[in-house]
């Protein structure tokens, strides 16, 4: 006769309102740590899913995704010179956030260079991938534009023709994709009234110099466009994605472009380390600890609970001691329920967790080594939490039923 | 008269029994130098004020507590010498003893049936047939309807009758009954007491009870009184 079962029986509603509780409480600790892998994924998502051997970027720092990265457009040609480079392309990389239908429009810009570039290694589940070099985006589904949405950014409107799923930034917002031009439009977009000032600025510099006096010409040329600007140079790009030819050792190619001394290069590898270790390291760490902290008061909550449940029993218990119960029948009662909670407070936690991690608003991503790691630990803390109660119930004197 | 049983073969012998509680100039002799025999069959009577030590004896002849000094022997054999027990206390108890007491003291969370047959599947027995011998025992005791039912929806009366049965699950030499009437009305009292008769000269059982209840004592063969820790025998009026 299981004598767990029939407690559990007997007071079964108080049981699955426990279970509830555990299991939204484990529900958190898994979150906690889904989250912590979004997070890693997000931070490393594009250096993962584009296709490079080589990041150029900006001497000194970290990458486009780490910090703020500018390098002259004309590296993408310096760099296609090396040997052993295969193809180099630009690529740009800003966060803007502009109002649409009155909420706010948080859009991490990506730069494809076109045309090599079509963003035909993007995970597009809708349309297509870039057809044209200008006014069309691939966005993010989670940026809730549809197929055919047109989207006013600076002073041209884009239309999307295609969607990704899961492509966010390392700070959660979504990606979206144009060509190099559209992109770099969009991040050095002024208004005209800037644009007129600068002009005017350009003549009232070139006006007090010689050469704006002796040669009249130059300052037309400074009311002119930028474009038009031999002198200015073209705006700047975050980085240089770079293939290495097939043979060539990506090191060797690194180790050439390492000694220029405008730019930093960077493996995918070494550009994932530093974007896991530096951008997205306190974060994942503060989660880790809160998880960590999570699953120990889950533990003392459990503990408590059990040793609640024994002391509720702890008469019975006496009885059974009087009646010459051996202590592994007592064990048996108070570990049996201890492990059944704790198995079905997991599965509760699962079942809640996979219908409301997609509700959050940064990935949640359950792995099945995370799975099982939690099931370990909870099995772990089911065993722990029941230690207090059956040491308590050890502790009980037969003749207590006589009291 | 003495403490010695009338006849048949003795299932309990405990002899110069003391329990002292406490030491120095607090401590209680609850029990002093007690000695007493059961026969098999045999149902007597444990009489006494509040505080004599009629519980403290049941305690010590049931193992639940040893003795300071004292021998006690059940089923011929030893099983406390003074304070050291010479069995597995708690085997024992489960293969030889059953107790009831004032409250039932039902596990809560069992039916009627799952409480008789749990003191059998404690003392190994196999559930199949624990379960047909629970039956037949509460079908004996006369609430066989009520088998299925949590103690919680038994009267006081059914749930006592519940308690012998699982007294008696696995057929032990000596029953062991604390103040089993105290909770019931002179009529069910009497129904119990009557009970604990049947069953001492049906299933040859030895049966102490401890009784304040001086109404129901014609149903005894001999009784014992207590009086500070003292056991003397006591004349018992004539059964009806």
């Amino acid at each position: 006769m299981n004598l767990a079962s029939r407690d559990i029986r007997h007071n079964f509603g108080r049981f699955v309102l426990t279970t509830i509780g555990l299991g939204l409480l484990l529900m958190l600790v898994m979150g906690m740590g889904g989250i912590y892998r979004g997070l890693v994924q997000e931070a490393t998502l594009m250096v993962d899913r584009i296709d490079t051997d080589l990041w150029v970027v900006q001497k000194d720092t970290r990458g486009p995704f780490a910090e703020l990265s500018r390098i002259p457009a004309n590296v993408e040609d310096r760099v296609r010179a090396v040997p052993g480079v295969l193809s180099s392309r630009a690529f740009v990389s800003t966060t803007i956030q502009r109002e649409r239908n009155g909420q706010p429009l948080r859009i991490t810009v990506q730069g494809l260079s076109w045309p090599e570039d079509r963003g035909q290694w993007l995970p597009i589940v809708a349309g297509r991938a870039l057809g044209q070099a200008h006014y069309e985006m691939i966005a993010d589904e989670s940026l809730k534009l549809p197929i055919g949405a047109k989207v006013k950014l600076a002073k041209d409107t884009y239309a999307v023709v295609g969607l990704t799923r899961g492509m966010n930034s390392p700070s959660g917002d979504s990606m979206a994709f144009f060509t190099l031009r559209d992109s770099q439009a969009i991040q050095f977009d002024l208004s005209g009234e800037a644009v007129r000032l600068e002009r005017s600025a350009r003549y009232s510099r070139a006006k007090q110099i010689d050469l704006g006096r002796a040669q009249p010409h130059v300052i037309e040329r400074g009311l002119g466009p930028s474009s038009a600007i031999p002198a200015l140079g073209p705006p700047a790009i975050s980085a240089v994605l770079v293939k290495v030819r097939p043979g060539f050792d990506p090191n060797q190619v690194q180790s050439i472009i390492a000694m220029w001394p405008d730019v930093s290069v960077y493996s995918t590898d070494g550009q994932r380390d530093l974007l896991v270790r530096g951008t997205v390291d306190r974060a994942r760490r503060q989660l880790g600890l809160f998880g960590i902290l999570l699953i120990i008061v889950s533990g003392i909550i459990m503990a408590l609970i059990l040793y609640t449940l024994t002391l509720d029993k702890l008469h019975d218990i006496a009885m059974l001691k009087l009646m010459g119960a051996r202590n592994t029948v007592i064990l048996g009662l108070i570990m049996q329920q201890a492990v059944l909670l704790g198995a079905l407070a997991y599965i509760v936690a699962y079942i809640i967790g996979q219908w409301v991690f997609p509700w959050f608003p940064r990935r949640v991503v359950i792995i099945p080594d995370d799975l099982w790691m939690l099931a370990g630990i909870v099995a772990g803390i089911s065993v722990l939490a029941s230690v207090l109660g059956i040491a308590k119930a050890l502790s009980v004197e037969p003749n207590e039923v006589l009291a | 008269m003495s403490n010695a049983p009338r006849n048949g073969d003795a299932v309990l012998e405990a002899t110069n029994l003391t329990k002292i509680y406490g030491s120095g100039h607090t401590e209680v002799v609850a029990v002093r130098d007690a000695t007493l025999s059961v026969a098999r069959g045999e149902i007597v009577a444990l009489l006494g004020p509040s505080g004599a030590g009629k519980s403290t004896l049941l305690t010590l002849i049931g193992l639940i507590l040893p003795p300071n000094t004292g021998r006690i022997v059940i089923g011929g054999e030893t099983v406390f010498e003074n304070h050291l027990a010479r069995v597995n206390v708690r085997r024992f108890r489960r293969r030889h003893l059953g107790f009831v007491f004032q409250k039932a003291n039902l596990i809560p969370f069992l039916t009627a049936v799952e409480n008789v047959r749990l003191a059998m599947e404690i003392n190994d027995q196999p559930s199949r047939a624990s379960k047909r011998r629970a039956m037949e025992l509460l079908e004996y005791l006369g609430v066989g309807e009520r088998a299925d039912h949590l103690p919680s929806k038994l009267s006081g009366g059914e749930q006592q009758r519940v308690a012998v049965a699982r007294a008696l699950a696995n057929q032990p030499n000596l029953i062991l009954a604390d103040e089993p009437t105290a909770a019931l009305d002179s009529v069910r009292g009497r129904q119990v007491m009557e009970l604990f008769r049947k069953v001492a000269h049906e299933q040859n059982a030895g049966v102490i009870v401890v009784t304040h209840d001086q109404r129901a004592l014609d149903v005894f063969d001999r009784s014992l009184e207590m009086e500070d820790g003292r056991l003397n025998p006591k004349a018992l009026p004539a059964r009806a």
